[in-house]
């Protein structure tokens, strides 16, 4: 479903900076993926890449077939609204809305605001355990529910997917436990594709696979895991 | 130590005036234009009051005490029996005449004076020429420095005045001694009196008393011995009579001015109180650092002042430079028409640098103080958390502060002025602008809840946003609120005056032609013979004569305009623009009752003259009773006028001269002919005014817009002040959201998607608070016309709304601001999204 290849990307300015070269990495349908790397090897980079929220130096960058570096930023844009999915470090639920709409902002983007859009909500609510807080504001909640929002956002929409970038950096280790579980279970309930970024080997062991970035390319550095 | 509070000092300040460097400026330059604004106009009101002073006080020299009377004159029967009191040292007569400058529409001032009495008294006035009999000659006069400069002649050339319709030529035989920047010619007083036909008058007597008098005793001792009409008081007395002609105008432009730094003020506080919201985390970990709440307090305020010292400095130096290219352009009255004959010269004062430089850090302190109170209060505990912005404006949710105030001020608009002033009209004004711009975030919130949640992504996002956070939108209205609720009142009232005074002038010139004698000065007027002439002459149907007199009731007040009009009781009750109910023409006519008098509205306000009431005028120095028979809506003067029968005039006083004449042409006659028959057939008739109503009209409401061109000008300051406003913290909110925007990118929301969604906000909010805005400017416009203005000037007025130039500026307004809205949003999206959304909310 997403195949990479030999993606480069470096950083002009004073000082120009080469991040990453020779990046490949072929991902399937359900299948959901660890990266890891040191600090400031370009992993963020790697997903905005991928996100089509920055620009490659060169190499290719499919979706399902439709190569990602040719597309100009509206279709980029249109294509992320309906096909990917993103979990941040810091939340980022939107304070003004309810825990319900927040969840149901991509389907509203994507206006489907029927009564199977509220259904789906409701679904994706009681999915991540929130099923009686879709009134609540975000400011009620505590960071793992915030990020159970998040997770229930990213999903919401069916996305082909999922991007999550350190989703567990600001939280406690059982909230953190909780949040990894979900995220992996919902990505396989809703068969997407995922990428998680993390510095955590414990975060990084729920996934199917853990690669490692270097500045010349990502290279698996565990087995697949067994997919349940 | 001296490291670590600088880099507190840092933390505070760079969060603010170094990182929203163009917001911190446009902070500056508000404070900086309310100040320019006040200072200037103070500037221009000192030095016009100023020249008033120094020229009574130069007139009357070493006098204690003046005896004043009727403008025209009293009996000059009065000096001698003065000169003779054994507690006057001296006393020196003065007949003074604003001489109208033959063919040219400007008058001189001319001091008749007895040299040798004058020489104890105002020695100043004395010239000392070369041939000493100069001083006593009738067709010799001395002009002032100042004049001399005016006129371009000097000693040898002469000057041609007019008396009646005649001409008067008169040698300048040198100059005063002294006078200033004064503008006056002296000369022999029975030069004077013969040349301008006042034998017999006089119109002052300086007196000085003895050593060892106390002269308030002896002012009051001598005040119940003097005739009706005339008064004595101390030379002050006049400065304060002059002065208060235009108080009012000067006082409501002050007013007006310090609305533009009332404006600013507010600015400061949304910018400051949007900064504070943004930075509460930041602000919060100082607190858990150990940063006292005194110590936030102080800082954060500290910082309103260096924007105030700014912003003082600028105003002051750009008063200055406004003030100077007023008095050029303008003049010392801005327009209005109080000074003419002054030369000013602008003498800035320490108080006055003093005050005003208070006055903008005040203001700029002010609009810091409530949001680093908040900051302060705030428990850091809670303020570090994410999304804790909007709990910063929870304290503005309270209704009953703001139902208060506003009460409050609702009280105050009914209570009566002090010292002639609208002084509670004014508190009321603020109070409601102060009570209204506490509910905004309420008002906000419940308009907001009305609004049905729209189906597109943009503008649902929009309506959302702002429902969940009314406060930070009606903190950034604050300023537009105001403006827009000062432009909108502003013009509802000048527009109701513009439009009273037309149909005002519709009514009270019923005539097909007007003649004036004394367009400038009080030594031009119609005797009997030009009287005649004019009615004789062939296509005047109807010929009626006012003469236009000057009484003193007062001395502390200008002097009030007495106009007797031909025609009787009911004739003149239907001509004047009545406001009063009328008495029925029987009632004043009844045998022993006194006759009727119609008084205008300032009569009724500052002398209690009201209808059905018994009063008495010195008419030829006689106490007359007359029975006020009705209040007349008088815009031409906002000093005290009566209006009585012409012939009941004549009877008491004798005096058959006109000022004015009213004709009435025959049919197929135009003005024109009439004109140009005035103009040949009677001697002097060229030095005659000769208008037709439509022209008085055209260059009435001429006069009137542009005594209001400054009101316009300052008007438009405080519109741009709360632009300014409007866009800083408009900009300031949405560059806070940069990392929503961010989110939105991600999840899919095109650029212009995102520009929709904060033009609709901007929209909604700008909306929001032109609607309350106008709500509110409606209602100071009721004040300004019937408690302002009436207490202010007397004049009564029915309101008016522009409502197409008003729909006009509401449009721009909204257009303005959301063009900032959207820009802002461009500059926002600027930032790259993906790094926004590394950061913590």
């Amino acid at each position: 479903m997403l195949v990479v290849r030999d993606l480069g990307k470096s950083f002009a300015g004073p000082r120009p900076r080469t991040v990453f070269a020779g990046v490949d990495l072929d991902l399937a349908r359900g299948e959901y993926v660890a990266v890891m790397g040191e600090s400031g090897i370009g992993k963020s980079t790697l997903l905005n890449l991928v996100a089509g929220l920055e620009n490659a130096d060169g190499g290719s960058i499919r979706l399902d077939g439709v190569e990602l570096t040719t597309l100009d930023d509206d279709a980029l844009t249109i294509l992320r609204r309906g096909h990917l999915g993103f979990v941040f470090q810091a939340f980022h639920v939107l304070p003004y809305l309810t825990v319900r709409q927040n969840v149901a902002l991509p389907l509203s983007l994507l206006r489907n605001v029927g009564t199977e859009a509220q259904s789906r909500v409701t679904v994706m609510l009681a999915a991540v355990g929130l099923g009686e807080r879709g009134d609540s504001m975000p400011s009620e909640l505590s960071g793992g529910e915030l990020q159970r929002v998040a997770i229930a956002r990213a999903l919401v929409h069916a996305p082909r997917l999922v991007l999550a970038d350190e989703p567990t950096g600001n939280l406690d280790p059982e909230s953190a436990g909780q949040v990894l579980g979900l995220l992996r279970e919902q990505i396989k309930a809703n068969n997407a594709a995922g990428i998680l970024v993390t510095h955590s080997q414990v975060a990084a062991g729920t996934c199917d696979r853990i690669l490692q970035l270097t500045a010349s390319g990502l290279r698996e550095i565990a087995p697949h895991r067994q997919t349940p | 130590m001296g490291h670590v509070k600088t880099s507190v000092w840092h933390a505070v300040f760079a969060g603010s005036l170094a990182q929203n460097k163009a917001r911190s400026l446009l902070s500056v330059l508000a404070i900086a234009l309310g100040v320019a604004l006040g200072y200037a106009v103070q500037l221009v009101s000192a030095a016009a009051v100023n020249e008033l002073g120094q020229g009574v006080q130069f007139l009357s020299g070493a006098a204690d005490l003046q005896v004043r009377g009727p403008r025209g004159g009293f009996d000059e029967s009065i000096y001698p029996q003065l000169a003779r009191m054994p507690e006057i040292a001296v006393a020196s007569p003065v007949v003074e005449v604003d001489a109208r400058i033959a063919d040219r529409n400007d008058v001189l001032k001319i001091i008749g004076i007895d040299a040798f009495r004058a020489a104890g008294v105002q020695p100043g006035l004395v010239a000392a020429p070369e041939d000493r009999l100069d001083l006593l000659r009738s067709d010799a006069l001395f002009l002032s420095p100042a004049a001399s400069r005016w006129l371009g002649i000097d000693a040898g050339a002469s000057v041609n005045l007019q008396n009646a319709l005649r001409v008067v030529a008169l040698r300048v035989a040198g100059l005063a001694p002294a006078g200033g920047e004064q503008r006056f010619a002296v000369m022999d007083i029975a030069g004077v009196q013969t040349n301008f036909d006042r034998v017999g008058l006089i119109t002052r007597v300086d007196l000085r008393v003895r050593a060892g008098v106390d002269v308030d005793n002896f002012r009051d001792r001598l005040q119940a011995l003097l005739p009706a009409g005339l008064a004595v008081q101390r030379p002050e007395a006049s400065v304060a009579a002059s002065e208060s002609l235009s108080r009012s105008y000067r006082v409501n432009m002050n007013v007006l001015a310090l609305v533009a730094l009332f404006t600013g003020a507010l600015l400061v506080f949304s910018t400051q109180a949007l900064a504070v919201v943004r930075r509460r985390a930041q602000l919060a970990l100082l607190r858990v650092l150990g940063v006292t709440r005194r110590r936030l307090i102080f800082l954060l305020v500290a910082e309103g002042a260096a924007i105030g010292v700014a912003g003082s400095v600028l105003g002051l130096i750009g008063g200055f430079v406004l003030a100077e290219i007023a008095i050029r352009t303008v003049g010392l009255d801005f327009g209005a028409g109080y000074f003419r004959g002054l030369t000013p010269v602008l003498s800035p004062n320490l108080l006055a640098l003093g005050l005003f430089f208070c006055l903008g850090v005040a203001a700029a302190m002010l609009g810091s103080f409530a949001p680093a109170l908040e900051a302060a209060r705030a428990a850091p505990a809670r303020a570090l958390k994410a999304g804790d912005q909007e709990r910063a404006f929870d304290r503005l949710r309270p209704v009953w502060p703001a139902l208060l105030t506003i009460i409050a001020g609702g009280v105050a608009s009914l209570l009566p002025p002090v010292a002639h002033l609208p002084l509670f009209g004014y508190i009321a004004i603020a109070l409601l602008l102060i009570g209204t711009l506490m509910l905004i975030p309420r008002i906000t919130s419940m308009l907001l809840a009305l609004a049905p949640i729209p189906q597109g992504a943009p503008a649902r996002l929009a309506l959302l946003q702002l429902r969940g956070a009314p406060g930070q939108a009606g903190v950034s209205l604050v300023a537009i609120v105001a403006s827009v609720s000062l432009m909108v009142s502003m013009a509802i009232m000048v527009a109701s005056f513009r439009s009273s005074l037309d149909a005002w002038l519709e009514r009270v010139l019923p005539a097909d032609v007007y003649v004036r004698a004394n367009a400038a000065g009080d030594s031009a007027y119609l005797d009997t013979e030009v009287q005649g002439r004019i009615a004789a002459l062939p296509g005047i149907r109807r010929a009626e004569f006012v003469r236009e007199q000057q009484l003193l009731l007062d001395p502390y007040r200008p002097r009030i305009v007495l106009l007797a009009r031909e025609g009787d009781a009911p004739t003149l009750a239907r001509q004047l623009s009545l406001v009063s109910e009328s008495l029925p023409a029987g009632v004043a006519t009844e045998a022993g009752a006194p006759p009727p008098i119609w008084v205008n509205e300032a009569m009724v306000d500052l002398y209690d003259f009201r209808f059905g009431k018994v009063i008495e005028l010195p008419l030829a120095g006689t106490p007359t009773p007359f029975t006020v028979a009705g209040v007349w809506r008088d815009y031409a003067r906002s000093q005290g006028a009566v209006v009585v029968e012409r012939a009941r005039y004549i009877a008491f006083t004798g005096d058959r001269t006109a000022t004015n004449a009213a004709l009435w042409l025959a049919p197929g006659v135009d003005v024109g002919s009439i004109s140009e028959a005035i103009v040949r057939g009677i001697p002097g008739g060229s030095r005659l005014d000769i208008a037709a109503p439509g022209e008085i009209r055209q260059l009435s409401l001429k006069a009137f817009d542009r005594t209001f061109a400054v009101t316009y000008a300052l008007e438009l300051a405080a519109v741009v002040i709360g632009l300014f406003g409007l866009s800083s913290s408009f900009g300031a909110l949405v560059l806070s959201r940069r990392r929503e925007f961010g989110l939105l990118r991600h999840l899919g929301m095109t650029r212009r998607q995102i520009g929709a969604m904060l033009a609709v906000e901007g929209v909604l909010v700008s909306g929001i608070g032109l609607m309350i805005g106008f709500c509110l400017g409606w209602v100071i416009s009721i004040i300004l016309i019937h408690v302002v203005n009436r207490q202010s000037f007397h004049w009564s007025m029915e309101l008016f709304a522009p409502w197409t130039a008003l729909a006009g500026s509401a449009l721009l307004v909204l257009a303005l601001s959301t063009l900032t809205a959207v820009a802002m949003g461009r500059q926002a999206m600027g930032q790259r999204a993906i790094l926004a959304v590394k950061e913590d909310w």
